[in-house]
């Protein structure tokens, strides 16, 4: 299971150098390079240059490094043409609706890779109310494919239903979202919080999304950055707990028993496993001592 | 010879009684007696009031080769200086030295009076705009003295900038010359850089467009210096003078800074009871006070006060009782105004108090964290604020040098890349505030800290920020942008860059028109 920490997913329109150039600097853990909503269709081959340019030469960092392409059924094959040889870790595909828009997508981008390129992997956006009905179907459609994310303002626009802050109205997609995901065994990222200046707010949604089982979340201003990651980031309750959790296991272990338990309650699988994400993610964050 | 910081510096130098080169931030004692201007008497029946400026030269009078002195509160909404020149070149007169404490550019007429012969020497902390240019291309024979905000009120006091006459753009007054800054078309708030000027100047003349009552109150500068008033029909204009409220960066790189500045601060262990602050009025240092009083928020923290130039950001933290006090040595908006009107904690306070080297205690000496700009900074940490990176001169340090030597951690936010430029280089162009006083350099891509200041290094490493050293960021700027070329310039001086206490630290020579 690709475990790549997607806490933060960062947008930044592929039509503006400079922003391009210091993408990196915010400390997202990935960057998504956009050729499809940030640039208007007069613009795209502009962007795309820019894009590939950007992946060849600019630094980002830690920042997984993210295109979005336009729909696969608009300008998507002259993306992938132009952006994938410049080795992208991923393609953020929108508006996928199927299994089978994966497998062309899958297609285009195998062509366009160089021989010897890792093969990259797809982020499926899932942002019509087909997409989320067959969100399990799309995440288990290739290997490739790494993590379902929301796209809650077409969503809703697709529903007929009002876009809120309190986001009623896409309860249900997150939450079939993130069931879907957990069963394909990939990750799922929700949708951004677009009021840039509300900041309680982000918070409260993030929060939200967290307690929804979500991994991550897409975010639309570099400012989101450290309020998405406190949410996220393991809390030091959590990482005592999670030690307490691998140490009852091992001690039930060295003991030769077959049951741990902890403070009374029954240590089972679904624990440890849950208690195995929490320490590997605050290693991968530096919260604790240990092997990556 | 070289200075401290290995800067060539020429022995002799025109219009400079004596050089003396910089040795060091706090290695240059005083040793003279403050300057002591003429003692007078005003009868019960004598007036202050003249009609015009003329009569003021007339009557006291105004000769070839005196040095006039303003202030620059009315920034670059100010009236007074041109006024005040056409009425010199009108009369005649030549060889005047102007010592305005900061030059904008609606004092574009200088240039005119300059290339008369009216104007032939200029004392100032700051120049933006045409004259700044139109000195670094050669304007005068004798070399512009560029001093800092707390360097002026020390040459004041020290005798080493003598003013014959102070001629103060005052807001209001009253027809016995009490001043203040806060009442009138053109209210500034406070009138802290005209202090010492109204203190040694051995004329002090107000000049203003707004008469009150006798006696005006609150008095900013006191008749017992005001030795005549003036009024004209406008002092200014105010919108000139008064910035539009002062709006935080929306920039995210800027942000992004101004965060890490703010954990700089926090992991230095400052943010606590009694924490006291000055920060500029450009965007990203107000972004910095952002995420301190976010910080100060959280934490329950009350500090003890903000100094330097005011703006309604800092007195809506006066007003949630974030800090204690204000000191306020000039104010930026109309927030700053109302405030220093109204509120007894915000105090009113001179160049001097503010941050003048050679008294018994400067304001910046009690600050805990300044954040301050920079040009260009080098890897000994040595930053230039005067010139550009063409070699013009675009500012000045005002209260830079001051600030970076009196506070506790002194911070440098700065784009790594400032347009296609890199900020970090080998060797400044002109050397503006020395390294030894400045802790810490904040980018975008990581922070560099002063090899002097280790126990700050081990805080904020303990603290998780992102620590570079100075050379391995400047190498990351080069790789994104290049090593630029460093610029040519001609032989002939035409300023001299002063330290705080009076020694040279750079000069900056002529570039080509």
């Amino acid at each position: 299971m690709d475990m790549k920490l997607r806490r933060s997913m960062l947008f930044i329109p592929g039509n503006n150098p400079g922003m391009l150039q210091n993408g990196g600097v915010f400390g997202a853990d990935s960057v998504i390079l956009d050729l499809e909503d940030a640039v208007a269709p007069s613009e795209k081959d502009a962007a795309r240059f820019l894009i590939a340019h950007a992946l060849r030469t600019v630094d980002y960092g830690c920042s997984e490094k993210v295109i979005r392409i336009n729909p696969l059924d608009t300008f998507a094959a002259e993306d992938i043409k132009a952006v994938v040889p410049c080795h992208p870790d991923a393609i953020l595909v929108p508006k996928v609706e199927s299994a089978e828009d994966i497998h062309t997508a899958v297609q285009m981008i195998a062509a366009a890779e160089q021989p010897d390129q890792t093969p990259v992997k797809i982020i499926a956006l899932l942002e019509t109310p087909r997409g989320i009905l067959e969100a399990y179907n799309i995440a288990k459609a290739d290997p490739r494919v790494v993590a379902l994310a929301l796209g809650a303002e077409d969503y809703t626009a697709g529903l007929g239903a009002m876009r809120t802050k309190e986001g009623t109205e896409i309860f249900t997609a997150r939450t079939i979202l993130v069931n879907a995901a957990a069963a394909a065994g990939v990750q799922s990222i929700d949708t951004p919080y677009t009021d840039a200046n509300d900041e309680e707010g982000l918070l409260a949604d993030t929060e939200l999304a967290k307690r929804l089982g979500f991994k991550g979340k897409l975010s639309i201003n570099p400012r989101q950055i450290d309020v998405i990651h406190s949410v996220f980031n393991p809390s030091i309750s959590d990482i005592d707990w999670a030690e307490q959790v691998i140490h009852a296991i091992r001690k039930a272990e060295a003991e030769g028993s077959g049951v741990a338990s902890l403070n009374g309650k029954m240590v089972d699988l679904p624990i440890v496993n849950r208690a195995e994400r929490i320490l590997h993610l605050a290693r991968l964050l530096g919260l604790i001592e240990g092997a990556k | 010879m070289k200075n401290a910081l290995g800067r060539e510096i020429p022995e002799y130098i025109s219009g400079v009684a004596e050089v003396k080169v910089f040795a060091g931030a706090f290695d240059t004692p005083p040793s003279m007696n403050r300057q002591a201007p003429k003692v007078k008497t005003v009868h019960p029946t004598d007036s202050k009031m003249l009609d015009s400026l003329a009569e003021v030269f007339a009557k006291i009078p105004v000769t070839d080769g005196m040095t006039l002195s303003f202030h620059h509160h009315f920034r670059n909404g100010d009236g007074v200086v041109n006024m005040v020149l056409t009425t010199a070149a009108k009369l005649g007169l030549k060889n005047l030295k102007v010592a305005l404490s900061s030059v904008f550019p609606v004092h574009a007429p200088l240039i005119e009076h300059a290339k008369n012969g009216v104007v032939t020497a200029l004392d100032t902390n700051y120049m933006s705009g045409p004259v700044a240019k139109a000195v670094s291309q050669g304007l005068f024979a004798t070399p512009v003295v560029m001093r800092t905000h707390g360097g002026r009120g020390r040459a004041i006091e020290c005798g080493q900038l003598k003013i014959d006459v102070a001629f103060i753009a005052a807001p209001a007054a009253d027809e016995y010359g009490n001043i203040n800054g806060v009442q009138g078309p053109a209210a500034c708030g406070s009138l802290g850089y005209a202090f010492p000027d109204a203190q040694y100047a051995d004329y002090v003349v107000a000049v203003t467009d707004y008469m009150v009552e006798y006696p005006l109150s609150p008095v900013s500068i006191p008749q017992t210096r005001v030795d005549y008033v003036v009024k004209v029909d406008c002092v200014g204009d105010p919108k000139g003078i008064v910035s539009g409220t002062t709006r935080i960066t929306k920039d995210p790189v800027g942000l992004k800074i101004a965060d890490n500045a703010a954990k700089v601060i926090q992991a230095a262990g400052l943010i606590k009871a009694g924490f006291s602050f000055q920060t500029g009025a450009g965007g990203a240092s107000l972004a910095t006070a952002a995420v301190v009083r976010r910080m100060m928020e959280k934490d329950g923290v009350t500090g003890s006060f903000a100094l330097g130039g005011i703006t309604g950001y800092m007195v809506d933290m006066l007003e949630k009782g974030l800090f204690k006090k204000l000191i306020d040595v000039q104010g930026f908006d109309l927030e700053a105004i109302q405030s220093i009107a109204k509120n007894p904690n915000h105090l009113e306070v001179g160049a001097d108090y503010y941050a003048s080297p050679f008294n018994a205690g400067c304001a910046v000496n009690k600050l805990d964290a300044v954040i301050l700009g920079a040009t260009e900074i080098d890897t000994d940490f040595n930053v230039n604020v005067v010139t550009g990176s063409d070699g013009v001169i675009m500012g000045g340090s005002g209260g830079h040098s001051d600030a970076a030597a009196g506070a506790k951690v002194t911070i440098v936010v700065a784009n790594l890349l400032r347009g296609r430029l890199p900020i970090i280089v080998d060797k400044v162009l002109t050397a503006t505030t020395p390294g030894e006083t400045i802790d810490v350099l904040v980018t975008e891509r990581g922070i560099a800290i002063n090899p002097r200041r280790t126990d700050l290094k081990e805080k904020i490493l303990a603290a998780g920020l992102p620590v570079k050293d100075i050379q391995e960021l400047k190498e990351l700027a080069e790789k994104i942008a290049g090593a630029p070329k460093q610029i040519k310039t001609g032989e002939k001086i035409v300023a001299i860059v002063e330290y705080r206490d009076g020694t040279i630290i750079d000069v900056v020579r002529q570039v080509e028109e």
